[in-house]
This record gives structure tokens, sequence and C-alpha cells, in this order.
């Protein structure tokens, strides 16, 4: 579904990916971990192209990126991307936010679109929250809407960069609740996160990325249990016990 | 000898001053200057925003161009301008041109470039994640403009907007060097005619020009409320 090969980019003179060799199969939950400034966030955006690689090669759905016959925003419309800071359009309602791009990529019509958008709201616990503005929303309550906004484009791969890492404490489970039902409906998704539960428990497979590359590769399981490289490991023990 | 101010000129003329010789003659006056403004207000948002995203543009020759235009357009006094369209519209339109479109298209031309670095401003304001947000549903970067950016940013511009547009419609007033009988020129005509009265005629011409921008102001900040959304 997704084929990195040999991906490099670099902002001016920092090498935020090097030689990044990584290969997602559909249906599959991959999470991606790492400190800040490891390069992980930049990994899951070159994969819709909000970054463009420098060199190597990126194949998504079967579309190579570089290619330039390649339409990206048809590749665009078929992968949700979930940002860290939510981005909802604040000038719209909730129900707005979600139906426009259906109406204008998808050409739906208005009732269509409003009623899968309906649908959505009630999957993501949030249809009495349909005709309210983002931000009489909490930030749990936008992410939310933010996953159903993805979802109306009915994607063949679901993107999340640090979904939960600008929400309170509490409202951390009510997203991640959403995501894990995402992940069980057999949804291929990529997720940025330093929610290592989610990890273990939802994953099929976990990342560890270090200064632009990727250090280790591993079933969650192995990856908690038995972390291989050293950064991996002290990065664990930062994250699971951080007064340590 | 007279003494203190007679008013009477203003009563007498009052139907010259709104709507000049029309319906016998060409429209002037009060009826003109609002003409004029209208149309160069809604001409030059289209020019200013249309300029405007041409500075913002990815193309680098079509940036330039928006620069170079804004450049030029700054340098030079509007009544310059004025002169430019006087002379250069019949020159290239082949002589016939009405003069109250010269008119309308300095303002504009003037106005538009003034606009342009509001709208610049104005879009790039709005967080880069909304036009980010917008493009990964699949939304082409100009419906992300046109749907996503522009809508709020437009909301953000309207004040600015407000400031151009009152100073255009004051503007509107130096059209009279070109012989446009608009307000200003026809209270030059009746203080020709009349001679002793200048206080009252300017007096009065001064009070008008104040309600059309007083009412213009308001009109936008009940549209600015109206365009709110809840924050």
């Amino acid at each position: 579904m997704i084929t990195f090969k040999g991906v490099h980019k670099w902002f001016k003179d920092l090498h935020v990916l090097n030689d990044i060799n990584l290969h997602v199969n559909q249906g599959e939950v991959l999470v991606v971990c790492g400190p800040s400034g490891s390069g992980k966030s930049t990994l899951i955006r070159t994969i819709n192209k909000l970054e463009p690689i420098n060199q190597g090669t990126l194949i998504v759905d079967g579309m190579d990126l570089s290619d330039s016959k390649t339409d990206i925003n048809q590749l665009r419309a078929e992968i949700g991307f979930v940002f860290q800071q939510f981005n909802l359009y604040p000038h719209l309602s909730v129900t707005r936010n979600i139906a426009l791009a259906p109406i204008k990529i998808r050409r739906m019509s208005k009732d269509e679109a409003e009623s899968q958008a309906a649908a959505l709201l009630e999957r993501v616990g949030l249809i009495e929250k349909r005709n309210a503005y983002p931000t009489q929303l909490s930030g749990g309550q936008q992410q939310r809407v933010a996953i159903a906004r993805a979802l109306a484009m009915k994607p063949r791969i679901m993107l999340f960069d640090e979904p939960t890492s600008a929400l309170d404490p509490e409202m951390i489970g009510e997203v991640l609740l959403v995501m894990k039902d995402l992940a069980q409906s057999g949804m291929t998704m990529i997720v940025v996160t330093h929610e290592m539960g989610f990890a273990s428990e939802v994953s099929d497979r976990v990342v560890f990325m270090d200064e632009g590359q990727i250090l280790e590769e591993a079933a969650p399981d192995e990856f908690f249990k038995n972390p291989k490289h050293e950064r991996a490991q002290q990065f664990l023990k930062e994250v699971l016990s951080p007064m340590h | 000898m007279q003494t203190g101010l007679d008013f009477t000129v203003i009563w007498t003329n009052i139907t010259y001053f709104f709507i000049g010789r029309f319906p016998h003659g060409a429209l002037g006056g009060i009826a003109l200057t609002l003409y004029l403004a209208v149309i160069s207000c809604i001409l030059s948002f289209i020019g200013g925003l249309f300029l405007g995203l041409m500075g913002i543009s990815h193309n680098k020759i079509i940036r330039y161009l928006s620069t170079a235009i804004l450049n030029i357009i700054r340098g030079m006094p509007l009544l310059m301008v004025i002169f430019w369209m006087y002379f250069l519209l019949p020159a290239m339109m082949g002589g016939n041109v009405n003069e109250s479109w010269t008119v309308i298209m300095a303002l504009t031309l003037f106005t538009s470039a003034y606009m342009s670095q509001i709208v610049k401003a104005g879009v790039e304001g709005i967080p880069r994640g909304q036009t980010e947000a917008a493009l990964s549903t699949g939304l082409h970067p100009w419906q992300a403009m046109i749907y996503i950016v522009l809508p709020q940013g437009l909301r953000n511009m309207i004040p600015s907007f407000v400031n151009q547009f009152v100073s255009m419609i004051k503007d509107t007033s130096l059209a009279f060097i070109v012989g446009v009988s608009e307000l200003t020129h026809v209270a030059t005509q009746i203080n020709n005619r009349t001679i002793i009265y200048p206080t009252e005629i300017f007096f009065f011409i001064a009070v008008i020009y104040f309600i059309i921008c007083y009412a213009f102001t308001s009109l936008s900040r009940w549209l600015e409320k109206r365009l709110a959304w809840r924050r």
C-alpha cells in the first residue's frame, strides 16, 4: 500500500529523513514513535505530499509521488490526514466541515453529503454537535470531528500526526477509542504518537525513529519487551516512566 | 454688509447639488459622487483581490508583476494617475471615453494597489494548517483558497478595506480637476456663480462628505457583525 525506498529529505542543511525504507501493507496499523525532532511527523507528511521528498522513491496506493503524471489532489482524496492541531475550519459548522470535500470533490449532493456527515458524527459520538461551530467544542470533540472529516472522503489510508498531543489528558481516551474502532474496521493506518498504550494494544507494528532514521521496526510485544537499539531503550524508559 | 451665514444659497441650488443637470443633462452632484464611489469600490475590491492573490502566487513572474504595479502606483500621487488616465485612456480607446470612467479607472487602479497589500496580509495571516487541512481532503489549491482561506481572511480584512474605501470616497472629489461634475465640481460652479457664499457652500459639501463616509462606515460595521462566526 505504501512503500518508501531510499527516501531522503533535507530542510536546508538538516537531514530530516535519512535513507527511509519502509513498507506498509493494506489493513496494517503502524505506529511511528521517537523523540521530538526525529522526523516522524515529516515522514507521514511526505505520504500525502504535504512535504515533498528530495531523493528516493515513494509509492502510495500504486502511484509514484515523484512522477509528474500523478494527480496529487486525487491521491490526497484517498488519504485521510488528522493533524495535531485539528485544523477544523472555524467559519463553517461541524456538518459543513465534514461535508465540504465530498460536495466539492466527489460531486455529492448537499443532502447526501450532510446525511453522510450525520452518520459519521454518530460514529464518533457527536451527532448532537452537528450544528455547532468548532470553537464551541472541546479539544477532544474537535479532534473527533477532524477524524470524521477525513473519513468523509472514504479514504483507503488514514494518517494521524500526533492526534492526542494537543489534548488535555482527560480527552485523550475518547479520541483513541475512535481510532481503535477504526483500526478494527480494517483501515490502513499510520499513527505518529507517544501513546504507548495505543501502540501495544492496537498496532500491528511499531517503528522507532531518531535523527531522521528508522532505528527499529518490530511487533509491539517485541518492541516493548525487548527493544534492541540503545536509543529505543532510552526513549521507552522516558516515555513509560518519565519521573525516573 | 452681510453678517452671519446665509444658507438660502444651498436651498435654491439643492437639486443641482444632488443630481446636477439631470434629467435635462448629465447626472452630477452627490448622485455622481456616489456613482463614482460605488463603481470604484466594487472594481477595486475585485482588482485588489486579483493583485493580492498575484502577489502570493507560486509563479515568480506573476509575483514580480504584482509588486511592480504596486510600486509604480505607490510612487505616484493620485492626481497624477487621474491625469494619466484622462489623457491615456482616450488615446488608447480612440478618443471616445466618458470622463467619469477615466476617473473610475484611475481610482480603481490606485485603490486596487493598496487593497492588494491588505489582501496579501489577510491571506498570509490565516494559519498554514487551514490550507493543509483543505489540501489533505483532496481540494485543489484554488479551492482551498476560495472556500477556506479567503472567507476567513476577508473577514479580518474588513476594517482595513473600510479605511481604504472611505479615503477613496473622499478622493472622488479630485475628479473635479478633469471637469467631472461630481459634488466638489458642482460646488465650485455654484460658488463661481454666486461669488459671496463660499463658506456656506463648502461647509455644506463637507457635511455631505461626512454623512456619506459615516453611513458607509456604519454599514460595514453592521456587515462585519453579520459575518462574524461564533468564537
